[in-house]
């Protein structure tokens, strides 16, 4: 069987699984900077995926495409310390203000510029938006079936790929033909750690953008070693139309941001003694909240 | 034409709950703008579904009866939905948030170029300004969803697309039966003229979906623990108050990540939400994306050593303590009391 051409698409997000109180500014918008960036979990668990089909199918190569802000060429170097042979950054700021539709766009647009692939590889969703859009409107941009939720890659054959599903109810097997898209779940093995090898090899790797600040010494490394350059795209190199992006190309519209306010309830604070105990157990029983 | 479309979820010939809820809210927004409610079921071996459509808020319900769209397959749902919005023009579709509805209305939204906002746990219909445009839009669909992880709540609208589309998720709007149905009319859906062999790619070879084992949804009273519970083995007391008490066991995502209870009793903006008339929270801190899945139950009772969890703010009791000491001493105590 010949090698299978896979991309994976990864995002950069803010860690929202850890917010602290400085997270949140004093008009109830979130204050990103106060929040870590990290490589989506969902999006290590749809890599894994890939480098396993890579394992597997001797001549694989794995690319990641995100797109994003300079920084976010992080998450493609991350993926080169566990196995993708390459990356490509999707930044410009025409790309600011994209909402699923017009993210799907762009990254749609992104990958036919790329070489013919087999498969795409997603995360389920992104903790900071947790939509879990962008992977079926991708793959209706490019006009390839999708399967969403996947735990595993259970069998690949020339043609076709056996995916297992994980609903909220049941598993699921399905067969599909490639090209296709697959997102991931996280009940799907989490991915390998970075590789020292592979951390030493790619730890150099820049884009364009971050060459700018880097030594003479380092530029004659870089141009001697094309595995260092991490492709950058902006806009207009990958052939979109500008009104389909950022916020012209977005239908949805945040009308407003507020803040979780709970009603707050005068509470009633008793002790663990067995007199208030057995008040209490009273009180519900005569209310009948119970029994 | 121009009416709310809600595209119910079918397995094994019986409506998913989160349908139904839709169908009550399509209702209620439906009397606000004056338009009809339209059901859309697809599956196979349909008949007699449209009973139980009508009767919680449907006016119209559209059946496409084929073996091809029995289970659930993306690429032909796709297409007979995409077809049928094109046709009958909604100003709403609207789905459930569950693996069906969250793999299908993005596909579709992409197909249609219309705006579509996941995850919604409230629908208002209300008025939009534009400031750059100076327009106003009326009777705009606001898509109110958690955001950022649940730190901060959305309010989306769709201005200029059609139709407005939204997943929504399971329990959080009440399904009720309509006090006056409508007869309604059953239009049926010329299923071949939608579909084609390329809609049929992918194939499903083996399939083991389980009636669900849990019904925390519905349960009246919760006995749910968090990480301060400490381990799997003290959940016991957990289930021993619940069982005197004729209660379910729930959990907060921290004890569903730490092992201590089973996914499928988490309760939050990530699990199930829940409107118990009696919630007693042990050991849960209540980060915001816990409280948003219980904080319409009637009555909190919070069992935590820390005075100041935030989970304290909506509690009626709070009883300062140990888990382990507090709940045999609860169910000692209803033991004596209810006889």
């Amino acid at each position: 069987m010949k090698g299978l051409k896979i991309i994976v698409l990864a995002k950069q997000v803010p860690d929202t699984r850890n917010v602290g109180k400085d997270a949140m500014k004093a008009d109830g918008t979130v204050n990103r900077a106060a929040l870590e960036a990290i490589f989506n979990p969902e999006d290590l668990h749809a890599l894994e995926q890939a480098l396993r089909v890579k394992d597997r199918v001797k001549g694989s190569t794995v690319t990641i495409l995100t797109m994003g802000p300079g920084r976010a060429a992080e998450v493609i170097r991350e993926g080169m310390y566990r196995g993708a042979d390459n990356g490509y950054l999707l930044t410009d700021r025409k790309f600011a203000g994209s909402d699923t539709l017009a993210t799907s766009y762009a990254i749609g647009q992104a990958v036919r510029n790329l070489e013919p692939f087999d498969i795409l590889f997603a995360g389920r969703q992104a903790i900071d938006g947790d939509t879990a859009q962008v992977g079926p409107q991708v793959a209706e941009k490019l006009g390839i079936p999708q399967v969403t939720y996947a735990e595993e890659v259970i069998d690949i054959k020339p043609k076709e790929l056996r995916i297992k599903r994980r609903l909220e109810r049941g598993v699921e097997v399905v067969a599909a033909p490639m090209p296709v898209l697959i997102t991931v779940h996280s009940s799907a093995p989490s991915c390998r750690p970075r590789n020292a090898r592979l951390v030493m090899k790619f730890k150099h790797a820049k884009t364009v953008s971050e060459l700018q600040d880097a030594a003479e010494d380092y530029l004659e490394l870089y141009n001697t070693r094309t595995y260092l350059k991490i492709k950058e795209w902006s806009a207009d190199d990958i052939k979109v139309d500008d009104k389909a992006l950022g916020l012209s190309g977005s239908p949805t519209k945040v009308k407003k941001i507020e803040n979780v306010v709970f009603k707050a309830k005068e509470s009633k604070v008793l002790s663990n003694s067995d007199a208030d105990m057995d008040d209490l157990m009273k009180e519900l029983i005569e209310n009948h909240t119970i029994g | 034409m121009n009416n709310i479309f809600v595209y119910c979820e079918i397995e094994d010939s019986t409506i998913a709950d989160v349908s139904l809820e839709l169908l009550t809210k399509a209702r209620s927004l439906a009397l606000q703008l004056g338009c009809k409610v339209e059901a859309v079921a697809l599956g196979s071996e349909l008949n007699g579904i449209e009973k139980e459509l009508f009767s919680y808020g449907a006016d119209v319900v559209h059946v496409g009866d084929d073996k091809r769209l029995s289970p659930f397959l993306t690429l032909p749902h796709t297409s007979v939905i995409k077809a049928l919005f094109e046709q009958e023009k909604p100003q709403i579709g609207l789905f459930g948030a569950t693996s069906v509805g969250r793999d299908l209305a993005p596909r579709i939204a992409s197909a249609l170029k219309s705006g579509l906002t996941a995850d919604c746990t409230s629908l208002e219909i209300g008025d939009h300004y534009e400031k750059k445009t100076d327009t106003t839009y009326k009777n705009l669909l606001y898509q109110i969803r958690p955001a950022f992880g649940g730190n901060i709540v959305a309010t989306i609208i769709n201005p200029d697309t059609r139709p407005q589309l939204a997943t929504v998720r399971e329990g959080v709007m009440k399904k009720e039966v309509r006090p006056d149905p409508s007869k309604g009319e059953v239009k049926t859906i010329d299923v071949d003229t939608f579909l084609s062999d390329t809609d049929m790619v992918v194939k499903i070879i083996e399939r083991h979906i389980e009636n669900r084992k849990v019904n925390i949804k519905n349960a009246g009273i919760i006995v749910a623990g968090g990480y301060g519970v400490g381990s799997r083995g003290n959940f016991k007391l957990l289930y021993d108050l619940a069982e005197v008490l004729g209660a379910e066991v729930g959990g907060s995502r921290a004890a569903v990540d730490a092992g201590f209870i089973e996914h499928e009793r988490q309760i939050g903006q990530t699990g199930v939400t829940v409107r118990p008339k009696l919630y007693i929270a042990c050991g849960i801190s209540g980060q915001i994306q816990h409280r948003a899945g219980m904080a319409d139950s009637s009555m909190v009772i919070s069992v935590n050593t820390d005075p100041n969890a935030p989970i304290n703010q909506i509690a009626d009791y709070v009883i300062i303590g140990d888990v382990a000491e507090i709940l045999p001493k609860m169910i000692r105590y209803y033991k004596k009391n209810s006889k």
